[in-house]
């Protein structure tokens, strides 16, 4: 029915310029909307383009060498370590997250001040800054649980960052579950926990994953957080409470280091890959919960 | 079911409950350690310095103890203001065009793309800045390069997709018969959309605007590597400046004692700024949508 709509309102080329002959601004107006959409696409490919060409020519195998050194800065440490701290941080985050998300949907009743609380504190962490985030990852977790500049420090500091972000997606995912499931669950005899696990948890799977899957984005690229909670040394940690640097943080140190502009080059089409990559990742996951 | 079943499923029903609440109460935690940590680590040092000079000093000299940040507060607003002025217009503009304009195969491209510049690390922003932007200002408009203006084209860019996403839901939750009825008095389409649809939406662009301020204003590493960090009070805005965020960074690493608690208390006075802005983005929110 939508298609046959649009057909009878369609107009051709012709039809449309003698439009706007007659009413200027209203091409004025389609011109601007043009030259914006314009711009941002440009603007993305610029990015993209001048990352790809500064940073193809200086990839090279020695990048990846298992060995972190002045004379040849790898990368591998940083690599291993990034998803050291995805793994941490997501172990931390996903189920303090999830459970947060399922207390909200299933179990607060509507209009609970508390609910109301917890969505203006949610919507507070989510607008601080990396830094002001990093800050405080100094003071508490490295200086008064004393735990110094270590993995479990920065991984705290991150969880508590993408916390917001795993609690809303993971909130519309629960949303998305038809309440005839619920139902459904409870009148074949299912407590409240059984349906949370056995029904609405399963069902909304993919939502969860697709909201985890941009946490992981986020992690990746964060650097201002992590500079003053997990450090900045290039080695694979022994244990939770050693300092490890992730590979944005790794561009960082080679940047401000001033002698690595062409590996820093190298590492950002690296970090400028996986992010593609998750967000691909991230929409495909996403399209299977429309298709249902 | 025999009786003593039925209790343990029960008291299970109680402990998860309880677990769920736990959870749900990480976030209030979380808020409420940051504000303690921050607020006690800072405001003794703004006392110790005196909060007048503290906030209204234009000098920033660690090495003898004098703290003044004024020149970053007004680092952070040129810096912001720059970001608002290019990239306000064409975020909201490219938000109505996805809204409205863009053939549904060109949308399958431009939504990605859109959500491709939202992930991209800051630290790559920055290098972005660094290799492009910096070299365009300094052949362009003189200087060294490093300045106000170039933090304000590269932040313009780093809060496009904020705008773009959230003014874009905002316009698609306009009802139908608002574009509808413009059309039925002989708008065009482009009339239409401009004065009927995207008045009553809004409310919901201001929030995306909002947004945008609050990630232009807590941008660090971006900025770090593109806007010069002196600390001064900038003459134009070709010239260099260092912004609170960049300011706890730079000096962070090896600040001591006084100094160390006077970046703290950088942290607190950017703190407060991001709150007022998140309250005005959850009071937009609250009663426009």
């Amino acid at each position: 029915m939508d298609a046959n709509m649009e057909a009878i309102n369609r107009q051709t080329w012709k039809q449309r310029m003698k439009y706007y002959k007659r009413t200027p601004l209203s091409f004025v107006l389609f011109l601007l909307v043009c030259v914006s959409a314009v711009i941002t696409v440009g603007v993305l490919a610029m990015l993209i383009g001048y990352i790809l060409i500064r940073g193809i020519p200086n990839l090279n195998p020695s990048l990846f060498a298992w060995i972190y050194n002045t004379e040849n800065v790898s990368m591998m440490p940083a690599l291993i370590n990034t998803i050291l701290m995805v793994l941490l941080s997501l172990a931390i985050a996903a189920p303090a997250g999830i459970a947060s998300a399922v207390y909200l949907v299933e179990y607060a009743k509507r209009g609970n001040r508390f609910v109301e609380v917890i969505r203006l504190t949610t919507e507070t962490l989510q607008g601080i800054p990396s830094i002001v985030y990093g800050l405080f990852g100094a003071l508490f977790f490295v200086k008064a649980l004393d735990w110094g500049l270590s993995l479990l420090s920065g991984a705290f500091t991150l969880a508590i960052m993408i916390l917001p972000l795993i609690m809303r997606t993971t909130e519309e995912a629960l949303k998305s579950v038809p309440d005839s499931y619920r139902e459904g669950s409870f009148g074949l005899g299912a407590g409240r926990v059984r349906t949370v696990f056995r029904i609405i948890l399963p069902t909304a799977i993919p939502g969860i994953l697709a909201g985890i899957i941009l946490a992981i984005g986020r992690i990746v690229g964060e650097s201002a957080a992590l500079i003053f909670s997990a450090g900045t040394i290039a080695a694979v940690p022994e244990s939770v409470f050693d300092s490890t640097r992730t590979l944005s943080v790794h561009m960082y140190c080679l940047y401000s280091e001033g002698l690595y502009t062409d590996q820093a080059a190298a590492t950002a089409v690296i970090l400028l890959l996986i992010v593609i990559a998750i967000n691909w990742i991230s929409n495909f996951v996403a399209k299977r919960i429309t298709k249902g | 079911m025999d009786t003593s079943k039925y209790k343990m499923l029960q008291v299970r029903e109680h402990i998860m409950h309880g677990l769920f609440l736990a959870a749900a109460c990480a976030s209030v935690l979380a808020v409420g350690l940051i504000c303690v940590f921050l607020f006690a680590n800072g405001v003794p040092a703004m006392a110790e310095i005196g909060l007048f000079d503290f906030m209204l000093g234009t000098k920033w000299k660690p090495g003898n103890d004098i703290y003044g940040i004024m020149p970053m507060i007004l680092g952070s607003i040129y810096t912001t203001a720059g970001a608002i002025v290019l990239g306000v217009p064409i975020g909201i503009l490219m938000a109505i065009f996805m809204a409205r304009f863009c053939p549904p195969k060109l949308y399958k491209i431009l939504k990605p793309a859109v959500d491709l510049l939202a992930g991209i690390p800051s630290i790559v922003y920055g290098f972005f800045g660094l290799i492009m932007l910096v070299p365009f200002v300094r052949n362009n408009f003189g200087g060294d390069g490093q300045s106000i203006l170039t933090a304000s084209i590269l932040l313009g860019i780093m809060i496009l997709p904020s705008i773009i996403s959230v003014s874009e839901s905002s316009l698609r939750a306009v009802p139908e018969s608002y574009y509808e009825g413009g059309l039925a008095l002989g708008a065009s389409h482009e009339r239409s959309v401009f004065f009927a649809v995207v008045p009553a939406a809004k409310s919901g662009i201001l929030a995306g605007v909002i947004l945008g301020v609050g990630r232009a204003i807590g941008e660090t590493m971006a900025v770090l590597m593109v806007v010069g960090n002196q600390t001064r009070v900038p003459d134009s805005m070709f010239d260099g400046v260092r912004t609170l965020t960049t300011n706890i960074v730079m000096e962070m690493g090896y600040a001591t004692d006084l100094h160390r608690e006077a970046l703290v208390a950088t942290a607190v006075v950017l703190f407060v700024f991001v709150l007022i802005i998140n309250l005005a983005f959850s009071l937009l929110k609250r009663r426009g949508l």
